[in-house]
């Protein structure tokens, strides 16, 4: 028998991380279905089968055991992640191609569980984005109210693809407004008061459901699954750069409470940059990560061409994981006075 | 009323304490046959002293430190010894080494115990004194504690520091050490203090053990010490020496320096209580508080001889019918004895029967996904994640770079790791790999330097050689020269009479000058240091010296004397 | 015109770059060839010869100029082949020679004649002894090259493994729980 020490272990396994992380989704999820009908439910199930099938396939063709790996849900973050940031109506295949392409290649491809240099998710909405911009731009119009078959319908390609479904996120809406208005002199806030898409303070529907994750993150805290530093820094970049422009020019920037509170602000701060694998893991290192992903979201989304900049500035922060990690390596036991 | 200083990570697993602690220390029944390792402690191997069919007392010493760094052991009881030989250690390798065995005679009669006033003695003597009676850290170290008595020249000894935290699940011996022999205790830091004067002493309890704080309070009020007994948080490790003194003073003591260089010591309170025994009764080391626990029906403290077969032991406290094995230590740092009949050493502080209902198994290994647990639990402030990248893939100088032998394999690591990863286990791996690779590069740079001494000396040797040689060929070819020389002089001269003559008289003269140089070695090598002999001694060197000239001038008047 | 600037402007690159690179030959100029240092530093230092060279630093020196492959010195194990690979950027080859377990050489005390055969041939020194008395090996200082067993004329000399001891065992790497592949246990 050789059993190594210590013979006593704190009950902790992958897989319960991972279920806590689903469990913090949940509030989030409700919302959405809530505010935004039950499509959402479909793009989940969908992602979830396609990312444990695909990932059962190359598991066995890796010769690794499926039970083992298969049970660790890690999967299904990814297909969660993965459906949450598609547009809840885009048809189904999408959802596969994307799920299956952040399981085989972004995952295993590197060598599975633990070893992905970037978030598998923001890897599927990357690839999404670059090969299918019209479908992963195409949101359903606010007030759009279909039936689940509907929304099924739609999903599973049985119904055609109204123009309803044609609309755009409250950010992207607020991007094309800016756009074409640069020479009329659009004023936001009064873009912001008047158009239906807007809501209180952010987008309609959507600012509640950043609450609902905001809400679950903290929850993820409490619980020791996630560390404060990645979503304070990443909140507090957005914030900084936000205000700071918005006090310069509130007519063309939207303020820091639309950009917290919409597109994938609170998903990416509480769920996506905390990915541990692809993240910085030193406590320095994780403000620096979180920072730079904040900032570049913002940049992303305002000066760039894209309309949410969340993904890009994950995967962008996670090339340079191995270099701030580097330099950000905590003093240890005893060495402190040294630098 | 003590500013409390925090140590970062750490783990509080459950402590399991309360099953040992409901019973006193007992003394643990004298077993058939004692085998007693000589290497108890840390540095050199004591030799023994003893040999096969020698009978020993209880406390004779038995095997000799070898060194400063290194603590004499002792016969644990009375009776014969039955051989000096390789037996079994209790090591995780179940490798054997030199140790005592002793057959007991069921008497227990003592040496005769000399009790020493300390007080009348100089630091150097009651630190040999330690030294002699095999007083080492108890703690589970087993640093041999007169190394630890010297302060630091340059940096004046602030504090002195007593751990009573006894942080580890199960174990209960220094609790119970505590509460019962307190005054002991108190004592023995007593002695530690006199020796190295510290400006406060502080005893470090954790707080769930309120009967040794009370007790250790009491004893040290009786005693009118200015003893600090402060209770501390309860978190594992918080009784590793280096924990402790950061939650006690607030200084961190880095792995690469001693802590009295940060004028401040520590010792383990069973340590003072030996030290006690050692100067006070003239007991030596050869018994230790063991807690008996885990799988069993009866834990409880014994008092159990160095030397005790663990299985013997342990069956005293009943073990249940399914323990498959012992712990020799606590869950966290201590190891599954691969030999029931390993002894028990100074090291032992606590035997657990292990069952695999008490001690699950693992579940399977998972791959890290650098969730960073581990650096968060870890004491010493590294990141163990990295560490075991680079101790699994062999990178052993990048685990240098990260500090792996500030590691102190407390086991925090493993233990929050949800990827299951014998963490501790790589890093034991990589500290004993890059330990054996500097043997060897030590082994082959000695080796390397021979070889190139060798190489040295054997042509240095081979050009003396050739030089006398050449000197020898070179006084051949001179002579003969010479030789041809003189002839052709002679020859030159061409007068017949001496040219007749001539051999003989050449004769006589290279033998007259080999006389000569007789002579003279004889002379120079004549007694010179004359100047302190006794006037006897003159008359003797004289009457020689006249003997031998006289042997040397009738050769001269006779030229023809000798041979021919 | 601009044919004759263009050679210029190449010509005076050409002899600032030469001065440069002849100015760094002098100022950066390294005695020795730390080369062979480097290799002689990976090797066992067991001066066995049993690469063909006579020593260590002969085979390194090879090494260095080419004349030999780096497969050659089976007391360096894989390991060392793998390590002068690393450092030459060579490929890795198998060892040409057996792998031997770490030993050391043991003179039978009641053979051994005393005639200071083996002595002369250690190359490290690890033999005591003097004519006519029984020589003994100083086992820390063995490196196992078995250079002193053929001169021994009464073969007296034998090499054992060196065993574990507490001294030298080490950690054994954790074994990692390989569950098999759940299609080879269907």
């Amino acid at each position: 028998m050789f059993k190594s020490p210590p013979y006593l272990l704190q009950d902790a396994s992958v897989s319960r991380v991972m279920t806590q992380v689903c469990l913090a989704l949940v509030p989030g999820i409700a919302v959405y279905v809530w505010l935004l009908g039950p499509a959402i439910l479909i793009q989940l199930a969908v992602a979830s089968l396609a990312a444990l099938l695909s990932e059962a396939l190359i598991l066995r063709l890796r010769g690794k055991p499926l039970a083992l790996f298969l049970s660790d849900g890690s999967a299904v973050v990814t297909a969660w992640l993965i459906a949450l940031t598609f547009p809840p109506l885009a048809p189904w295949w999408l959802v596969v191609v994307g799920t299956v392409f952040a399981i085989v290649v972004a995952k295993h491809l590197y060598g599975g569980l633990g070893q992905n240099p970037f978030n598998p998710a923001m890897i599927a909405f990357a690839v999404c984005i670059v090969s299918f911009p019209a479908l992963m731009s195409q949101w359903p119009s606010q007030g759009l109210h279909l039936s689940l078959a509907e929304q099924a319908n739609i999903v599973f390609g049985l119904m055609p693809r109204v123009d309803a479904l044609a609309g755009a996120t409250p950010l992207d809406a607020l991007k094309t407004a800016l756009k074409l208005g640069a020479e009329s002199g659009i004023d936001v806030p009064a873009l912001l008061a008047n158009q239906d898409i807007y809501g209180n303070f952010a987008g309609r529907g959507w600012e509640w459901v950043a609450a609902a994750y905001l809400l679950g993150g903290l929850w993820l805290w409490l619980r020791g699954v996630i560390t404060w530093q990645v979503p304070v820094a990443f909140i507090a970049a957005l914030t900084a750069i936000s205000t700071a422009l918005w006090v310069y020019q509130p007519t063309s920037f939207a303020s820091p409470f639309f950009h917290l509170f919409s597109g994938g602000a609170m998903l990416g701060a509480f769920f996506i940059a905390t990915d541990p694998v692809s993240g910085c893991t030193t406590p320095r290192g994780k403000l620096v990560f979180g920072a730079g992903a904040g900032l570049l979201a913002y940049l992303i989304r305002v000066f760039g061409g894209y309309p949410d900049g969340v993904a890009f500035a994950v995967l962008i922060m996670n090339i340079c994981v191995p270099v701030i990690d580097l330099f950000c390596q905590p003093p240890i036991f005893g060495m402190k006075d040294k630098p | 009323m003590f500013d409390l200083f925090k140590f970062k990570g750490g783990v509080k697993p459950p402590t399991n304490k309360a099953q040992s602690t409901t019973l006193p220390i007992a003394a643990a029944p004298l077993p058939a046959r004692l085998a007693v390792p000589l290497h108890q402690s840390i540095g050199g191997t004591p030799r023994p002293v003893v040999k096969a069919g020698d009978t020993v007392l209880k406390g004779q010493l038995i095997g000799q430190a070898d060194g400063w760094i290194s603590a004499a052991v002792h016969a644990p009881t009375s009776g014969t010894v039955r051989a000096v030989a390789m037996r079994v250690q209790p090591h995780p390798s179940g490798l054997d080494a030199l140790s005592v065995v002793i057959e007991p005679d069921g008497q227990d009669r003592w040496i005769e115990r000399q009790p020493v006033d300390y007080g009348k003695l100089a630091p150097e003597d009651v630190r040999e004194l330690l030294q002699a009676a095999g007083v080492v850290g108890l703690g589970g170290a087993v640093f041999p504690t007169h190394g630890k008595l010297t302060a630091a020249k340059s940096v004046p000894m602030e504090e002195l520091v007593i751990n009573g935290a006894e942080c580890e699940p199960f174990i209960t011996c220094d609790d119970l050490l505590m509460r019962e022999r307190a005054d002991e205790v108190v004592r023995g830091i007593g002695i530690f203090r006199d020796l190295l004067q510290p400006q406060r002493v502080l005893i470090g309890v954790e707080d769930n053990k309120p009967e040794a704080i009370a007790a250790l309070e009491a004893a040290v009020r009786a005693r009118g010490e200015s003893f600090s007994v402060v209770a501390v948080p309860t978190r594992y490790p918080a009784g590793g020496a280096k924990q402790l003194i950061r939650v006690l003073t607030g200084k961190e003591v880095p792995a690469a320096r001693r802590s009295t260089d940060l004028g401040v010591q520590c010792f383990n309170v069973a340590t003072a209580y030996t030290a006690w025994r050692a100067i006070a009764h003239g007991e030596p080391v050869v018994s230790r508080l063991v807690t008996l626990t885990g799988n069993v029906r009866q834990p409880r403290n014994y008092e159990a001889l160095i030397g005790t077969p663990m299985g013997e032991l342990l069956a005293v406290a009943q073990p249940n019918p399914d323990t498959d094995g012992i712990i020799m230590g606590g869950p966290m740092m201590g190891f599954l004895v691969p030999d029931r009949d390993a002894p028990v050493v100074k090291a032992t502080n606590c035997l657990i029967a292990h069952s695999d209902r008490l001690f699950p198994p693992a579940p399977p290994e998972m791959p890290c996904i650098r969730c960073g647990e581990c650096a968060r639990a870890c004491p010493h402030e590294l990141q163990p994640f990295e560490l075991y990248w680079f101790a699994r893939a062999r990178n052993f100088g990048k685990t240098q770079e990260y500090a792996i032998f500030d590691c102190i394999e407390c086991g925090c690591c493993s233990y929050v790791c949800p990827s299951r990863i014998p963490l501790v286990q790589y890093f034991r791996f990589a500290k004993s790999e890059i330990w054996a690779r500097e043997r060897e590069k030590n082994a082959a740079d000695g080796a390397k330097a021979r070889f190139e001494f060798k190489q040295q000396r054997d042509e240095r040797e081979k050009a003396e050689k050739a030089e006398k040689l050449a000197k020898a060929a070179a006084a051949q070819a001179a002579k003969k020269a010479a030789e041809a020389a003189a002839a052709a002089a002679g020859e030159a001269k061409t007068d017949p009479a001496p040219a007749a003559l001539d051999p003989e008289t050449a004769k006589r003269a290279t033998i007259e000058a080999a006389m000569a140089r007789a002579k003279a070695q004889r002379e120079a090598a004549a007694p010179r240091n004359t100047d302190n002999l006794s006037a006897e001694q003159q008359a003797e060197v004289a009457a020689i010296e006249a003997r031998r000239t006289q042997a040397a001038v009738p050769p001269q008047s006779h030229p023809n004397g000798p041979t021919e | 015109m601009e044919l004759l600037v263009a050679i210029a402007i190449m010509a005076l690159g050409a002899i600032v770059l030469g001065a440069a690179l002849g100015y760094a030959s002098v100022k950066f100029r390294v005695e020795g060839d730390p080369l062979i240092d480097k290799i002689d530093s990976v090797l066992p230092q067991t001066q066995c010869g049993q690469c063909g060279y006579p020593g260590c630093h002969p085979y390194a020196e090879a090494i260095a100029k080419g004349d030999a492959e780096i497969n050659l010195c089976p007391p360096g194990g894989m390991e060392g082949v793998q390590k002068l690979a690393d450092l030459l950027g060579r490929e890795v080859k198998p060892l040409e020679a057996e792998e031997k377990p770490p030993q050391v050489a043991i003179i039978d005390e009641n053979t051994c004649i005393g005639c200071t055969l083996c002595i002369q041939a250690c190359p490290v020194d690890a033999i005591v002894g003097a004519a006519k008395q029984m020589h003994t090996i100083v086992a820390p200082l063995c490196t196992g090259c078995e250079l002193c067993i053929p001169p021994c004329p009464v073969e007296c000399i034998t090499m054992e493994p060196i065993g574990e001891s507490l001294d030298n065992w080490k950690w054994k790497y954790p074994v990692v729980a390989i569950l098999p592949a759940e299609k080879k246990a269907a």
